[in-house]
């Protein structure tokens, strides 16, 4: 090697990060069906989800049984009541789920639930590139044990961007009302705090999965923890509504700030009262858990990232 | 600086406070040497390669690699090694081509030295004409000289090859070695090989290091292992059921004489030259040899005898010889 070639070398301490990342994510936009279901899914699960769980219709006058009124109503009564009732349906919607359209609401957990599942991959990535002899090859070249777990980290946040990119679109298809602060810069705002949640799930996961050489250990873990921590979140239904001990777990749960975050940015209006805390520190306590996250991934993989 | 390029000392890892794998080994590599590591599974040959790769960390014991050490200075010393691994380790996803530069950018080579060199170096494994074709569609041998070229992207002042022939048809064994020659020649490098295929070691290792149970029993070149094993072997029978044990001892270069059945294992130096005398001195006597085969040692004796895998019997050993030249 000349003098210098070992010049350029010793400047490119970042050029593995990039080449590595991008392998992961090659491994997605360049096969075609893979690419395809991932943006299948998000419609899908919009239109089981989104638009079977309608909420909104329980609160209707069709809903509420039929009751003998002596002497029966006339028409101007009839319609005074229906009006009430919506009015009252509105009211009683807004303050459970701040919007007056459950499949907004929804929509916007599901970028949580869309950023879940890809962020829960990770772990996959790393016992398959053990399995596969890859990572053994990576750990004797001159890129560190961190890069590697980084580069895993931060595919996983591109894709989980990509992703909430696709439900937002999709979403707004279906028929998302925009809450009153909708610029267009909401958009990039949600795209941050994905990837930022993005980025502390799947430290999590690959964290878990450091040692593992069975790739049944990630499927596992997979399995045990994505629902409960779905559930256990205000994806799908307002934390206030929960028992008090799940409030507990939805209030320290990370993915609770992102959804919030996400509906702020997105559908809520001024004068919501119901949810606690604001914007910025939403953005904050993700910030905080991704930070702390990867750290963590990064420190214990310098001492169990090994062949 | 000094001529050893490897050089290991007291090199030991024990597993978690038990297993042994490796014992307190001594060796050097000189500049140049393609170096041999020989022995049965599980000996403790890809645990030392993992150390000195700086993949596992030596429980005790140093060893170096162009004067840094594995435990201290990794990173200088994985900038001046590559590997060929066991495993087939390539991204299966990816074209050839693509990982050929994906092994770069984790030396930090810039593209622009690397697609170059990429291309060169799939020429001379000679699968430039696949070089687009995903990694997956590849056969074994294909996948083998893949390992080799990403092995050599950083330009190593020494290779590390584990099992590099492992799964291979014979065909693709033989390519295998001539390439590696060839490595040798144009780039004088020098390599570090695990191998438990004997012919293997013998067709193209400078020295060998004979490894087993975690200890290096020996070491030398090819030639001198056999040689001391003490001379060829020669099998003979004769039609009368004369004891000519006596007989045949006092003939020039022989060494050792028994009888096995109806036949006499003699062993000799210089087997060619010693036969003939044999038959001239029996028919002398009167006897007729009706049978006679003569038996070079080959790296198979020398490693039974030191692995201790087998019975190291003289009788064995003549019975088990490998390549048998009848006359």
């Amino acid at each position: 090697m000349s003098e210098n070639e070992n010049e350029q070398v010793s400047k490119n301490r970042l050029h593995g990060l990039w080449a590595l990342t991008n392998r992961d994510l090659k491994k997605w936009y360049k096969a075609p069906i893979v690419f395809l279901l991932t943006i299948l899914q998000p419609i899908v699960w919009m239109g089981l989800l989104g638009k079977s769980l309608n909420l909104g219709a329980i609160f209707s006058l069709a809903q509420i049984p039929h009751v003998a009124f002596n002497p029966p109503l006339t028409l101007a009564q009839l319609g005074q009541l229906s009006s009430a009732i919506n009015g009252l349906s509105a009211s009683i919607m807004r303050n459970t789920f701040g919007v007056t359209d459950y499949f907004s609401f929804i929509a916007m957990g599901l970028v949580s639930l869309a950023t879940l599942f890809t962020a829960s991959f990770s772990g996959m990535s790393v016992v398959w590139d053990r399995r596969t002899g890859f990572l053994s090859k990576a750990l004797s070249t001159p890129v560190s044990k961190s890069l590697i777990i980084l580069s895993k980290v931060l595919s996983a946040a591109l894709r989980s961007v990509f992703q909430a990119g696709i439900v937002v679109v999709v979403a707004i298809v279906f028929g998302l009302k925009f809450g009153t602060n909708f610029t267009a810069f909401s958009i990039l705002g949600v795209f941050a705090v994905v990837f930022l949640i993005a980025m502390g799930l799947s430290s999590i996961f690959i964290t878990i999965n450091l040692r593992a050489t069975r790739i049944e250990t990630p499927q596992a873990v997979l399995t045990l923890f994505t629902l409960p921590i779905i559930f256990a979140s205000n994806a799908f239904f307002p934390i206030n509504l929960m028992p008090s001990w799940l409030q507990i777990i939805a209030n320290v749960n990370p993915l609770s700030y992102t959804t919030d975050a996400v509906r702020r940015l997105m559908i809520f209006s001024n004068g919501i009262g119901k949810f606690p805390f604001s914007l910025p520190f939403d953005f904050a306590y993700v910030g905080i858990f991704a930070a702390v996250a990867t750290t963590i991934g990064v420190v214990l993989s310098w001492r169990f990232l090994n062949k | 600086m000094s001529e050893d390029v490897i050089k290991a000392e007291g090199l030991t890892k024990v597993f978690n406070g038990r297993l042994i794998a490796v014992d307190h080994i001594n060796f050097s590599v000189k500049h140049g040497e393609i170096f041999g590591f020989l022995g049965p599974n599980g000996a403790g040959k890809t645990t030392t390669i993992n150390m000195l790769i700086t993949l596992l960390r030596p429980t005790e014991g140093r060893a170096s690699i162009l004067g840094s050490d594995i435990a201290k200075e990794n990173v200088e010393v994985r900038n001046s090694i590559g590997l060929v691994p066991q495993e087939y380790t390539a991204d299966e996803d990816l074209t050839g081509y693509e990982n050929m530069l994906l092994c770069a950018d984790l030396y930090g080579i810039p593209r622009t030295v690397s697609k170059k060199r990429a291309i060169d170096l799939l020429n001379l494994v000679e699968l430039a004409d696949f070089k687009d074709k995903l990694v997956q569609t590849y056969s074994g041998g294909m996948r083998r000289r893949l390992e080799l070229s990403c092995g050599l992207i950083n330009r190593p002042k020494v290779l590390f090859l584990d099992e590099p022939t492992l799964g291979l048809d014979v065909q693709t064994r033989v390519a295998t070695w001539n390439y590696v020659r060839m490595l040798k020649k144009e780039f004088g490098m020098t390599l570090f090989m695990t191998t438990h295929y004997l012919e293997e070691a013998d067709a193209l290792c400078d020295r060998i290091a004979i490894i087993d149970h975690g200890k290096i029993m020996v070491i030398g070149t090819p030639e001198e292992l056999k040689a001391s094993l003490g001379g060829d072997i020669i099998k003979l029978a004769i039609q009368d059921g004369a004891d000519i044990t006596g007989l045949v001892k006092k003939i020039n270069h022989v060494v050792d004489v028994k009888k096995e059945n109806d036949a006499y294992l003699i062993r000799a130096e210089n087997g060619e030259v010693t036969a003939p005398l044999i038959i001239e001195a029996l028919r002398r006597e009167g006897h007729v040899v009706t049978r006679l085969s003569l038996s070079k040692p080959t790296l198979n004796e020398v490693y039974l005898q030191y692995t201790g895998k087998s019975m190291r019997d003289f009788e064995e050993l003549g019975s088990r010889h490998g390549s048998e030249d009848d006359i």
